[in-house]
């Protein structure tokens, strides 16, 4: 049984297969993408272990297919065991253990990205200065006590646990918030688009603004904007109720629907704060990205967009920023442009994209711990390839050189590289 | 004198080639070539008129020079002139290319040949043109780039004729306001009104009478201008010196902005006598004024850019790619004469063409990068070229070392496959347009991009190999066994090459995306395509390696490894997606598909047994009475 069990996991067949079935993967994945956007298709085909089918009119999830995960799963402990059971140190495999320790090292470093890898965006508008980068997708729902000026107390509730509704507890307040309705995405809609569902709210914006459900999207350039209803309760009773949005403050979005609704609803603007006084206490609360806060600022001096002459096609986009890190002592100015990141701090900066009118800067913040992976996996597996490769075409040379005949009865140049495999299983016909 | 003959044959090749260097004669005493070598600014790059007149005239027509009605053929450099300086004359010629019936329907004009129109046969319907045009432009709006990409046959026909028809009208006044009589006496006219006319609008600011006859003069010529510098295609003003280098203007707003300084830029006096000497017929003066042009602008500055627009000229002149594509065709042909009847100087003549025109091709892709400044591929039309020069260069070393003419139809196949396509790439427009920021890296290209190339260059040479063993086997008796043995080897060895490419390619492609955008791999089409290169050729390693497959296997995967490259190559661009699409091209797609039909019915021929092959049937020795015992199971077998 357990010689079966060596045996399925050492073979070559079951690499070949495994590789097939990840072309076939990656294939219809790529496809897919023209339908689903790029977002589904990760998490559905690439980042999972199965993929599922929904009969149409059902709830059914029925595995049809290995995911990513699955087979670089199988394949990887293929690779192991194959080399565990067939260790053996000799100078003519050295290429060959190259190779498949580069692949090991890019698949489990991959693995690591998916896992660990932080993404998160600074948006900078020139002479402004950040101290924190926001989630390009997790939301948060953030009460900010302000009373001391000096200091603001962040409460920070995921999203997550915004979805779950109910009451929302925890020692750092002194009120319980209660989700009164929860809507992974919505549109905002005007005074006569009121339907049976929809958000209205007795304080803030949220008086007139309302807002209705809308179909989750899972597209890669189009990101769910939930709403929530919440309602501050003491323990004398209501304290008041708000509409959160991420329309209000993720960007965007608020700089379109301000310009939409401009003329409609006149002095309502959504970058205002929604805050009220509990016991002395001032609080602002806001459904916002979930913000990662850094122990220095970075502020923007300057963002060039060059043009190559008489034309609209972009040359470089560049931002020259000013990192102060007190505790480190670092104070200096640094231009961020295409190609050309800031590395700092275990993050990375790349130049994304910009505000509309060159207003400011929108930098990529990329935390990755596994970010040296592939560097050394691919000069490991590009070696090993060479190593291999030449190693057979000088033995083919070699070989050629002393044939006086052209090459006729000679055995295939394909020295079998794994030897040991071609043991079991037929060989085939063809 | 077997000998001589190939070496004569190659001769008169290499002498037609170069003979394409030597200058262009002037036509009618117009020495047209020295205007083509003029330096403009366009799409961001200084090219000369001639490289503007090229790609015009292949986006409008698809062709690179226009037939007279009588058959006689205008260069392209010609009916640039003609358009630009005798429109009346240039609106004859039937360059319009229309393709859908029910807008032949609609136009009903004579035409030329199947497809071509005149502009004057379009002016009866511009109205009717115009305002279908910009009511779907109207639908589209708010859609993105994505709109042009839904668009039916009908649609596609329609928005080409319009956008030709807009070119063309920029075209005609480019170098003067259309129609322009005299130019040249126009500018003197306009240069003395000037400081009247300043006087006249001061005057008016003042609330002071002014002189009606002066503001309505200067009035008419500024809206006069204003015209043509909203509707010039090309800047043909070259900076002043103390200007930014990149500070070209077109002759509309070079003119406009006389009314600031009060002078004339000698650049436009100077196009405006080309341009009038044209007009009147007068060979002398028009080649007189091109020579005082060139060498003023020497003395202030802008030899560089004289030099850059005549190079590109003397590049476009010689057609390497053109040139290169006829000899690889000879050189297939002399390779599969040779597999008939085994005539070495056939072979010999063969190998000998196949090195000039790899010399040619290697000329055009060493000049190009000279020209652009970049490494040799940086956009789609120059990944068919470098593909091309890749599978040539291993055909050559296949040829040097297996002498079976193999190495002669794999480097000819593929040289002409590719320069064909690169040629119809090359309609949608410059192929040395600018870089977007992001690519705007030669390391980069140098490196990731040049590497994955060489990796889809070597998938295709295993792949034809392999469509060679599978014909010659299985349609004729040629295929002795040990050319199928050679064969063989030398499909296993392009495709360790081949893994070998792909892998260091992609994964610096990782690398790249790592560097510019901060992940290493994003799933992207591109990078999938790449990916799926590499695990196809690990998947023939491994089959291989595990005796899954042998010397037939071998071919069909290969030959599937077609598959695999042209949608890596080109299927993903279909999709229309992702970071890399960067060249859609729908008119492609059925070529693919056709392409991709022919490679899995070869792979069903490869599969067949022996038996059915021509080469192979005799030689097998008579069935066995029934198939041989196998293990029963897989345990059994490995004991």
């Amino acid at each position: 049984m357990l010689d079966r069990l060596v045996n399925f996991f050492t073979s070559l067949r079951l690499t070949v297969v495994c590789l097939c079935l990840a072309i076939i993967l990656v294939f219809v994945g790529t496809i897919a993408q023209a339908r689903l956007g790029l977002y589904a298709v990760q998490s559905d085909f690439f980042r999972s272990f199965l993929i599922y089918w929904t009969p149409t009119g059902t709830h059914w999830r029925i595995p049809i297919f290995p995911g990513g995960w699955l087979l670089g799963l199988l394949l990887l402990m293929n690779l192991l065991a194959a080399h565990i059971k067939r260790f053996k140190f000799e100078r003519r495999k050295i290429g060959i253990l190259m190779i498949h320790g580069g692949l090991i090292l890019l698949l489990v470093g991959q693995f690591v990205t998916e896992i660990f890898q932080v993404e998160s965006q600074m948006r900078i508008e020139v002479g402004d200065t950040k101290n924190y980068s926001e989630d390009s997708r997790k939301n948060e729902l953030a009460v900010v006590d302000v009373t001391d000026p000096k200091s603001d107390h962040v409460v920070s509730i995921p999203e997550s646990l915004v979805a779950k509704g109910g009451d929302i507890r925890t020692p750092d307040l002194p009120f319980t918030l209660r989700v009164e309705k929860y809507f992974q995405n919505s549109f905002v809609a005007g005074p006569m688009q009121v339907q049976g569902d929809t958000i209205k709210a007795s304080e803030g914006i949220g008086k007139r603004l309302f807002f209705n459900p809308a179909q989750m999207t899972r597209r890669m350039d189009d990101e769910n904007e939930p709403a929530v209803h919440v309602q501050a309760l003491s323990d004398s009773g209501p304290i008041g109720d708000w509409t959160l949005s991420t329309w209000f403050t993720r960007y965007p979005r608020f700089a379109a629907l301000q310009q939409d609704i401009g003329g409609m609803l006149p002095g309502l603007s959504l970058t205002d704060p929604q805050s009220f006084t509990f016991k002395g206490r001032t609080y602002k609360i806001a459904l916002r990205p979930v913000r990662y806060y850094k122990p220095y600022s970075i502020t923007l001096l300057a963002f060039h967009h060059d043009l190559y002459p008489g034309t609209d096609i972009p040359k470089n986009f560049s931002s020259k920023i000013h990192l102060n890190n007190p505790t480190a002592g670092d104070d200096r100015d640094i231009l961020i442009y295409m190609n050309n990141p800031l590395r700092y701090h275990g993050e990375t900066f790349f130049q994304a994209s910009f505000e509309e009118g060159d207003r400011g800067t929108i930098l990529q913040v990329m935390r990755n711990p596994a970010s040296m992976t592939p560097y050394i996996a691919c000069l490991l597996v590009a070696l090993g390839l060479l190593v291999q490769f030449l190693s057979h075409l000088l033995s083919f040379a070699r070989k050629r050189a002393k044939q006086t005949k052209p090459v006729v009865a000679r055995t295939a140049a394909a020295v079998p590289l794994m030897e040991p495999a071609l043991a079991h299983g037929k060989r085939s016909r063809l | 004198m077997k000998k001589w003959a190939p070496l004569i044959v190659v001769a008169a090749f290499a002498a037609w080639f170069l003979g394409g260097m030597a200058p262009p004669q002037p036509k009618d005493g117009f020495d047209i070539a020295a205007f083509g070598r003029l330096p403009v600014l366009l799409e961001g790059r200084v090219q000369p008129f001639d490289s503007v007149a090229r790609n015009s005239l292949l986006s409008i027509s698809g062709r690179s020079i226009v037939r007279l009605t009588n058959g006689a053929p205008v260069s392209a450099l010609e009916w640039l002139l003609d358009t630009m300086a005798r429109p009346e004359y240039a609106d004859q010629l039937k360059i319009f290319r229309v393709q859908h019936p029910d807008l032949e329907g609609i136009l009903g004009a004579d035409k030329a040949g199947l497809e071509y129109y005149s502009f004057n046969d379009l002016t009866n319907q511009i109205g009717s043109l115009e305002n279908q045009a910009t009511n779907l432009l109207a639908k589209e709006f708010g859609m993105g780039e994505d709109a042009a990409k839904l668009r039916n046959a009908y649609q596609q026909d329609l928005m080409h004729l319009y956008n030709s028809m807009v070119l063309y009208n920029r075209l005609k006044n480019s170098l003067e306001p259309e129609g322009a009589r005299d130019f040249r006496q126009e500018l003197q006219v306009y240069l003395a009104s000037i400081g009247p006319g300043k006087v006249a609008i001061e005057q008016t600011d003042e609330g002071k009478p002014a002189n009606e006859q002066d503001l309505e003069r200067i009035a008419s010529f500024f809206k006069r201008y204003d015209e043509v510098s909203r509707f010039a295609y090309p800047l043909i003003i070259p900076p002043l010196p103390g200007q930014p280098r990149q500070a070209w203007s077109n002759i509309g707003t070079n003119l406009m902005l006389a009314l600031h300084t009060g002078e004339l830029n000698p650049a436009a006096t100077n196009y405006a006598a080309i341009a009038t000497a044209y007009r009147n017929d007068k060979p002398a003066d028009f080649n007189r004024s091109i020579a005082l042009y060139r060498v003023w602008m020497q003395e202030n500055d802008l030899y560089p850019f004289l030099k850059k627009g005549s190079q590109e000229f003397f590049f476009n002149q010689i057609e390497p790619f053109y040139k290169a594509m006829v000899i690889y065709i000879a050189a297939l042909l002399l390779g599969c004469i040779f597999w008939i009847n085994l005539s070495e100087p056939i072979r010999r003549t063969g190998f000998l063409l196949l090195v000039l025109a790899f010399v040619i091709h290697s000329t055009g892709l060493g000049f190009r990068m000279y020209l652009e400044g970049r490494p040799p591929v940086t956009n789609l039309y120059s990944s068919a070229i470098f593909i091309g020069w890749g599978a040539c260069l291993l055909g050559l070393v296949l040829e040097r070392i297996f002498r079976g003419g193999i190495g002669l139809v794999v480097a000819g196949f593929i040289g002409f496959t590719t320069l064909i396509i690169a040629h119809h790439l090359a309609l949608s427009g410059d192929t040395m347009e600018m870089l977007r920021a992001v690519l705007d890296t030669n390391m980069w290209l140098a490196t990731h991009v040049v590497i994955v190339t060489t990796g889809y260059a070597s998938m295709f040479v295993a792949g034809i190999l392999a469509i060679i063993y599978i014909v010659r086997g299985f349609f004729t008796r040629t295929l002795a066994p040990e050319t199928a043995k050679a064969l063989g080897r030398m499909v296993y060895g392009i495709v360790c090459f081949a893994t070998l490419f792909s892998f260091v390619g992609t994964i610096l492609g990782g690398i790249w995306a790592d560097q510019s955008w901060g992940r290493f791999w994003g799933w992207d089409p591109k990078e999938n395509g790449a990916l799926l290169i590499v695990l196809w050729n690990a998947v023939i390693l491994h089959a291989r390696w595990g005796g899954m497959i042998r010397e037939r296997g071998l071919m069909a995967m290969a030959v599937f490894g077609n598959i695999v490259t042209s949608f890596s190559w080109f299927g993903v661009n279909m999709l229309g997606i992702g970071l890399h699409s960067y060249g859609f091209m729908d008119k492609a797609f059925p070529w693919l598909i056709g392409f991709d039909i022919s490679q899995v019915l070869l792979i069903v021929l490869a599969l067949t047994p022996p038996r059915y092959w021509a080469s192979f049937k005799d030689s097998i020795p008579p069935a066995p009475p029934a198939t041989p015992p196998l293990p029963a199971t897989p345990s059994a077998a490995t004991s």
